[in-house]
């Protein structure tokens, strides 16, 4: 296995605060790897680094070998780095279905030309997208809501909506930002599920914040665990719930 | 009879000649607005731009519409919208864009546009004077007069060659944007990025390729609505700036960010002028006999004198913040 992302020696300051400090995380492909810490620790500021929503000060990132430092994010999405958000996005005047018809990229409608002088060619392919976003609602169990305005669906259904929107392109690595934040305990069993398979049978990578333990102790191998802007320890689940160090960050000093 | 024709004239064709005005620059604004969230003042400038850019392109080739049949000024309308589109593209490269990197609030991009506003009346003026200029350099304006086939009627229809043009591209342009919007792929990018920004650029959209067709659909759109009005009217370099408020009126009866909802506010704000300063003791005067006695009409029963008109715009601008903020067709997102 290789790392899919290699992140080097990235720093991050907002202002005269050092959020990243000289931090450097892998993620091999093919794995689900987790990425916890207490609050403050510089998670979703990385991640939003690694997804091209915030510029980064020094350092370098790499996907699967190609520099992407400070790359806009849809370029990322191009090479096969999508990203959900901790807040639930959608378009919420597109019904559910349309939603995820919004991402393939390339589709012969995008040309205006196109779009008025062949329209046979733009029909067919809508009518692929929409099968395919139709399995894809159909394989996160949204299928009874597809055609409701996405702003009227639950927290949930948004977050299940969320990474339905990771499947209707050949993403590589996809990440996901406390997915499972707001998500009732049925759903969540879904939403896990949905990952697991995404990641056995078509072979996505996944870089996972949560802080639910029982989804990253289920979910994740191997485990980073960040703290002050830098990662304080990486391995299996068992080894990080046993490191006195990291009992001490999240609970602080003589919890042990 | 002739009364009514009066209406035809006063009411039905100005009003429709103004609201298509309106409308037309409305969906500019609401465009901007809805894709960079802020109110962009120097439209109305823009819309300047545009008509003295057809009219340098005339005096330079007065000759170009004699030859296809055309007036000249249409003739060179198309590329007057490319240059206009240009100039939209250059100044967000100049002056939005540096404010959008640093993250400001909107009111900055606002004031930002005001600026854009003084500067660019400022380079017309020096250019082309502060009087008016007809942007027919060469070929004279043709004015219809349709009598209708009905006795009595000595009073004709008048139309001028600019008005129907201007009624035939706001029809183009309404019907192209409704296909675009609807049906092109950058058209629903453009719906995705007013929703939401953040998911459009994570589902691969490239928000900057967005912004830019933006300022050329507004760039375009301005420099119809700017020429058209000059060639119906003349060429003065602040002519369209006194028409920002009834258009920011239009786009916020419509529902601000709402491109059919600024055509219809558009209209609306249109006829609401012209019925607002027709004189209705025109068509009550045939009724004068068979009224009482005590009731005299009055010479002039207009609601607003026509010096007025402007108060209108702001009448129902204000109405329409007050009871309906959202505008009458809930804007917000294309």
């Amino acid at each position: 296995m290789s790392a899919i992302i290699d992140v080097r020696h990235v720093n991050k300051a907002f202002g005269g605060l050092r959020v990243i400090n000289d931090c450097s995380i892998q993620v091999e492909e093919g794995s689900v790897t987790g990425l916890i810490g207490p609050n403050g620790a510089g998670k979703s500021t990385l991640f939003n680094i690694i997804a091209g929503a915030l510029p980064l000060d020094s350092g370098q990132i790499l996907l699967s070998g190609e520099d992407i430092t400070n790359r806009p994010a849809n370029e990322l999405f191009h090479k096969g780095l999508l990203r959900t958000f901790q807040i639930a996005h959608e378009f919420s005047q597109l019904t559910a279905l349309e939603n995820l018809m919004m991402v393939p990229p390339a589709q012969p409608g995008e040309s205006l030309a196109k779009a008025w002088f062949a329209p046979r060619a733009v029909r067919e392919h809508e009518a692929e997208i929409k099968r395919r976003a139709q399995e894809v609602i159909e394989f996160i169990g949204l299928n009874h809501v597809r055609n409701e305005l996405a702003g009227n669906l639950s927290g949930g259904q948004k977050k299940l909506l969320e990474l339905g929107r990771t499947m209707m392109t050949d993403a590589r690595v996809v990440l996901l930002d406390e997915i499972a934040a707001g998500v009732n305990r049925t759903l969540l069993g879904d939403l896990i599920g949905n990952i697991e398979r995404m990641n056995r049978e078509f072979g996505y990578t996944f870089l996972v914040i949560e802080h639910d333990m029982d989804m990253i102790a289920r979910l994740c191998d191997p485990v980073i665990v960040l703290a002050q802007g830098s990662v304080m320890v990486e391995g299996s689940i068992e080894e990080i719930q046993n490191n006195p160090e990291v009992i001490e960050a999240y609970f602080g000093a003589g919890a042990a | 009879m002739n009364e009514f024709v009066f209406f035809i004239n006063n009411v039905l064709i100005a009003g429709s000649v103004t609201g298509s005005i309106y409308a037309i620059g409305a969906v500019g604004v609401t465009l901007v607005f809805s894709i960079m969230r802020f109110a962009h003042f120097a439209h109305a400038d823009m819309m300047t731009f545009g008509a003295f850019m057809v009219l340098l392109l005339a005096t330079l080739f007065p000759n170009a519409g004699a030859a296809l049949g055309v007036p000249t000024a249409i003739v060179m309308l198309p590329l007057a919208m490319v240059l206009t589109a240009a100039l939209a593209v250059g100044i967000d490269k100049a002056f939005y864009k540096p404010l959008r990197a640093h993250g400001v609030k909107p009111i900055v991009m606002v004031i930002g546009s005001l600026g854009v506003t003084l500067m660019l009346q400022g380079l017309i003026r020096l250019f082309s004077g502060t009087g008016g200029q007809s942007l027919y350099v060469d070929d004279r304006k043709e004015i219809f007069r349709l009598a209708l086939p009905i006795e009595g009627v000595r009073v004709p229809v008048v139309i001028t060659e600019p008005q129907i043009y201007l009624f035939v591209l706001t029809l183009v342009a309404v019907i192209g944007l409704q296909l675009f919007l609807s049906r092109t792929r950058l058209g629903k990018a453009m719906r995705a990025m007013s929703d939401n920004p953040d998911l459009a650029r994570a589902s691969g959209i490239n928000t900057n390729t967005i912004v830019a067709v933006t300022w050329v659909i507004a760039g375009g759109l301005a420099a119809i609505a700017g020429t058209l009005l000059s060639m119906d009217v003349t060429f003065k370099p602040d002519l369209s700036f006194h028409l920002l408020l009834p258009i920011f009126a239009a786009a916020i009866v419509g529902g601000v960010g709402h491109p059919f909802g600024a055509i219809a506010g558009g209209f609306v704000v249109g006829f609401a002028e012209t019925l607002a300063v027709f004189n209705w003791n025109v068509l009550l005067r045939p009724f004068r006999d068979s009224l009482p006695e005590w009731l005299e009409l009055p010479n002039n029963l207009a609601f607003v004198g026509t010096e007025y008109k402007i108060v209108v715009p702001f009448f129902i601008l204000v109405a329409i913040l007050v009871w309906r903020p959202t505008g009458i067709f809930k804007g917000k997102v294309i």
